[in-house]
């Protein structure tokens, strides 16, 4: 495993290109694009006002960038350094931007919610689409990007529009109301058939509706409490799990939609089948006559830095449970994370009361296999595009991966405290960039040794 | 019990009042139950003798003679006078009514004795259930205090139970008031949100509007040049034909979906399908043969010939094309059956094991158990034999492998076998030699037959030459005499054909006697024909 060394970076923005041959990154109002093997910047791109935003086309040929406090798109081009395009939104403000499936729109979602404008770069049309609705995800594309879901809202209603991306038109009839409260998230299945609609957290429930917008089903689990906190779709869309705030999982089957089984996420875990893997940490050997001072930088950082392993955890295992207050809105409670495996085989699960550890579900046999129990909180993982590896940071400068044939923890080498707060595979699965505030770094693997 | 009546003794003089005072002392009552104390009756010594005393005196002799007289006479017992009005006193017939009234006097004393033994019995026996009562009384006390101590505490119990009741009638009643709180809340801030969004929405729209209007900073883009699409194609108007292009697609999406999905289902289907054909298969196989069971067989025969039935039909058709309902429900159906009929097998089966563990005694159980363990015996005893078989010929097989480990003893047994053998072979020449004498008997007695015979034969031809002469000369004769007489010559001729023809047939047979005589065996028939041969010869001669 080689890493490389840390670049600048601001914003948590790194990104890998659709296509796997660059690596965006920005740096305040720059944008960087490198070449993904040697790191060599390929293009140097100056925009208006610091970035807060950037996104690959689905090409690979452009990248756009959002500066939300002027409201100002801007879009380069990787073939031709020297085109440009600019879009202001003027007065009108922006507050979220992206790039629809075919890569030559751009839906800029403007303040407060009033429209959302989709820009053409290839022709002179604008379309607008009103009412949108101000929630997380309001906005979905198929996997194959020929349908959009808008989720909207009129006269206190939901309502769902299915467009059509080749020419933005309305899907007939395909504008139906929801029979959400609130409408808090839209998702299309991975086969493009099934949109998952759910509910405001005050509500647990959660409809499906077909292609066409005729509801298949809804479900709720439980009233009054709160509710879905977060849902994934499973790669091959048999299933649909969904996260709420009483730290279950519930999985829904697509043939009937119908819950097949829960999981539970309770602080002990006791059965004798579940592997536990707790970190510890190793003390460093530290062979005080050789010290001198001043301490060269090599020994310094590895004084500094701890190194870790995992060890296997006799079952049952107690994990640190943490109550949030009860008065306060949007409790740390309930289960904030989850990502099923692209082999379809695992499930990865946090649950926020508990939140140092991720939770592995087999999802073959729909139980609990590995529990992974990190010496810091969580703060994202991620699963490998490509096989059933998963990749977890914790906020200091150690990246932990595990497989189903085991789990390890790698320090990144290099001086000062590197604290990675998020992570991103590379689509081969090769490499991997890992973001802290200041600064990234990518991580190359060798196809043999982490597995 | 103990009371007496008092005999009132009549007609005596002054020594009446000693008796009635005597006798009055005699009156014995027990009050308590508890006494057994019987006065015996024999008074005491001293008392006997005025007793005695007090009945006859010197002056009174004759009159107490008779009073005692008359008494026996009315008793029964023969009178003490020697004669009727005599004065002499009878001694024997004293005597004996003495005898008598000792006797008398034993029979009541026994029966005074069984009487009162009785009586303590009986008084025993009262005061025994007089206990039992009181002690039952007891009991009955005591439980009939326990009843109400017991009906208390149910009581107690009943009325906590009652208030837990009340308590968990109030605990629901508060929840279902919460609840309607929080619903009655929710839909008001519902209300109130949607006043507020309508509010917002109306300032939404205003500034929307003023968004819209105001000029100076112009909402455009600036693009260097337009891109081609991603597809390369050119962009198209919006028609109707295009809305009704997308829907298109978007049905042949969605079908394209749930056709693969029901192709998936179908081959799920066909695979359980099959998975259900074979458990069945199986399940029947494991069943136990009906016969065993003859209970069930009435229940189960007629069923389990409808599966078979049913079995040999759906095996017939092709499984993936039999989708309709009738047939699921009919596989299943039989499946549930089958597995029905196996579980209760099982749960038999482990009924009988549980009880041959417990050791519940059920006749047909305790026999199967004995027939098991005597089979077992026998089995046992059996591989016990076999074992020592194999034990025994192995050794004599040792043995014989291992033969020269000893010369002598190989000699000596060689030796063994070597006479063994050797008498066996002299038994054999013997009998050899026996047969032969036989032979050599046999043989000569044939040769001597066969010269005798042959000695027979010269003489026979012999004779037959000159009896065939005496008939030549003879038969001359009859020729002359036969041109005399022509009727008499055919009697004639007919005699000689028939006496030319015995001789021919007596060659004949002579020859067949020979023939007859040398194809025969030497058994000693040779005399028979012989003398055969020779009666014939007599006859015709």
């Amino acid at each position: 495993m080689n890493f490389s060394e840390p670049f600048k970076l601001s914003g948590l923005l790194g990104r890998f290109s659709p296509d796997g041959k660059c690596l965006a990154s920005c740096v305040q109002y720059r944008l960087v694009v490198r070449d993904v093997n040697t790191l060599q910047i390929l293009q140097l791109y100056t925009c208006l006002d610091q970035i807060q935003y950037i996104e690959w086309s689905s090409d690979s040929l452009f990248i756009l960038c959002a500066m939300y406090k002027r409201g100002i798109v801007q879009v380069w081009s990787l073939e031709q350094p020297d085109w440009h395009c600019k879009i202001d939104e003027g007065s009108a403000g922006l507050v979220a931007s992206c790039w629809s499936p075919d890569g030559r729109h751009i839906l800029n979602t403007t303040e407060f919610h009033l429209r959302i404008t989709v820009w053409s770069l290839c022709t002179k049309s604008v379309s607008y689409i009103k009412y949108p609705k101000a929630c997380q995800q309001g906005v979905a594309f198929t996997k194959d990007g020929r349908y959009m879901a808008v989720a909207e809202r009129r006269d206190c209603k939901d309502f769902v529009s299915i467009f059509v991306c080749s020419d933005w038109q309305l899907l007939r009839g395909q504008h139906f109301d929801t029979e959400t409260q609130d409408l808090f998230g839209i998702e299309w299945a991975p086969n493009g058939c099934v949109l998952a609609v759910w509910d405001t957290c005050l509500e647990y429930k959660i409809l499906l509706y077909s292609l066409d917008g005729r509801l298949l089903s809804t479900y709720r689990a439980y009233e009054w409490s709160l509710g879905i906190k977060s849902i994934a779709w499973s790669p091959s869309s048999q299933f649909l799990a969904i996260g709420s705030y009483d730290e279950k999982v519930r999985i829904l089957n697509h043939v009937t939609w119908k819950k097949i089984t829960e999981f539970e996420h309770p602080a002990t875990i006791a059965n004798t089948k579940t592997i536990v893997y707790k970190e510890v940490e190793k003390s460093p050997s530290v062979e005080t006559e050789r010290l001198s001072f001043p301490p060269p930088r090599a020994l310094a950082s590895s004084l500094f830095s701890t190194q870790s392993k995992y060890d296997v955890s006799q079952v049952p295992v107690s994990l640190q449970y943490i109550k949030p207050a009860a008065d306060r809105a949007n409790p740390k409670m309930g289960i904030g994370m989850l990502a099923f495996s692209p082999d379809n085989c695992f499930l990865a699960t946090k649950n926020d009361n508990i939140p140092n550890a991720v939770w592995i579900w087999d999802i073959q046999k729909l139980k609990l296999f590995v529990v992974l129990e990190q010496l810091c909180a969580i703060q994202s993982f991620q699963w490998d595009p490509r096989q059933p590896r998963l990749a977890v940071c914790t906020g200091n400068s150690k990246v932990y991966f595990w497989s189903p044939a085991g789990c390890v923890s790698v320090q990144v080498p290099g001086e000062g405290d590197f604290q990675i707060v998020s992570l991103s595979w590379h689509a081969s699965g090769d490499s991997m960039v890992l973001l802290s505030k200041e600064n990234f770094c990518v991580c190359y693997l060798e196809r043999e040794e982490v597995k | 019990m103990g009371d007496w009546k008092t005999i009132t003794v009549p007609v005596l003089s002054s020594d009446s009042k000693n008796i009635f005072q005597y006798t009055s002392d005699k009156k014995i009552s027990s009050p308590s139950m508890n006494s057994q104390v019987l006065r015996l009756p024999l008074p005491s010594s001293k008392s006997m003798h005025s007793f005695f005393s007090a009945f006859c005196t010197e002056e009174n002799i004759e009159q107490s003679i008779s009073y005692l007289n008359r008494e026996l006479t009315t008793l029964g017992f023969p009178s003490i006078y020697a004669e009727s009005k005599g004065k002499e006193l009878n001694l024997i017939s004293i005597i004996n009514c003495m005898n008598e009234l000792l006797v008398l006097q034993h029979k009541n004393l026994r029966a005074q004795e069984e009487v009162e033994m009785q009586h303590l019995k009986l008084g025993s026996d009262m005061d025994h259930l007089q206990n039992c009562y009181a002690k039952l009384k007891e009991q009955l006390e005591l439980s009939k205090r326990e009843i109400v101590g017991l009906q208390e505490r149910d009581r107690q119990l009943q009325s906590k139970n009652r208030n837990l009741h009340q308590l968990l009638k109030n605990e629901k009643d508060e929840v279902q008031k919460l609840q309607n709180i929080i619903s009655s809340r929710a839909t008001q801030y519902n209300h109130d949100m949607k006043r507020k969004e309508r509010e917002y929405n109306k300032l939404k729209e205003r500034l929307h509007q003023l968004v819209m209007n105001k000029k100076d900073r112009k909402i455009a883009m600036e693009v260097l040049n337009y891109v081609g699409r991603a597809d390369g194609k050119r962009g198209a108007w919006r028609t109707d034909k295009t809305e009704a292009r997308n829907e298109e697609e978007m049905y042949k999406v969605l079908l394209s979906d749930y056709e693969q999905r029901q192709k998936q289902l179908l081959v799920e289907n066909a695979e359980l399908k099959k998975v259900l054909q074979q458990m069945k298969k199986d399940i029947i196989s494991l069943l136990p043969p009906q016969k065993q069971k003859p209970k069930e067989r009435s229940e189960d025969g007629p069923v389990l010939s409808d599966l078979e039935e049913d079995i040999g039909e759906l095996n017939k058709e092709n499984m993936w094309e039999l989708s309709c309902e009738t047939v699921r429900e009919q596989l299943t159906n039989s499946i549930r059956k089958q597995w029905r009929m196996l579980k209760n097998h099982v749960e038999k089966l482990d009924n009988q094991v549980s009880r041959v563990h417990s050791g519940a005694l059920n006749d047909k159980d305790v026999i199967s158990r004995e027939d098991h363990e005597m089979e077992t015996e026998k089995l046992e005893l059996e591989i016990q034999q076999c074992k020592e078989m194999i034990k025994t010929q192995q050794q004599l097989l040792q043995q014989q492998l291992m033969s020269p480990c000893d010369d002598d003893t190989t000699l000596l047994l060689q030796d063994c076998y070597l006479l063994e053998e050797r008498e066996r072979l002299q038994e054999e020449w013997r009998l050899f030699q026996e047969q032969k004498k036989n032979f050599e008997k046999e043989r000569r007695s044939f040769t001597e037959a066969a010269i005798r015979l042959g000695l027979e034969r010269k003489a026979f031809e012999e004779d037959r030459g000159t009896w065939l002469k005496q008939q030549f000369l003879s038969s001359e004769q009859d020729n002359r005499l036969v041109k005399s007489t022509s009727q008499q010559r055919k009697p004639h001729c007919v005699l000689s054909s028939s006496v030319s023809a015995e001789p021919c047939q007596t060659s004949h047979y002579t020859t067949r006697n020979s023939s007859s005589v040398a194809s025969k065996k030497p058994a000693g028939d040779d005399s028979k024909p012989n003398r055969w041969v020779e009666s014939d010869k007599e006859e015709t001669e």
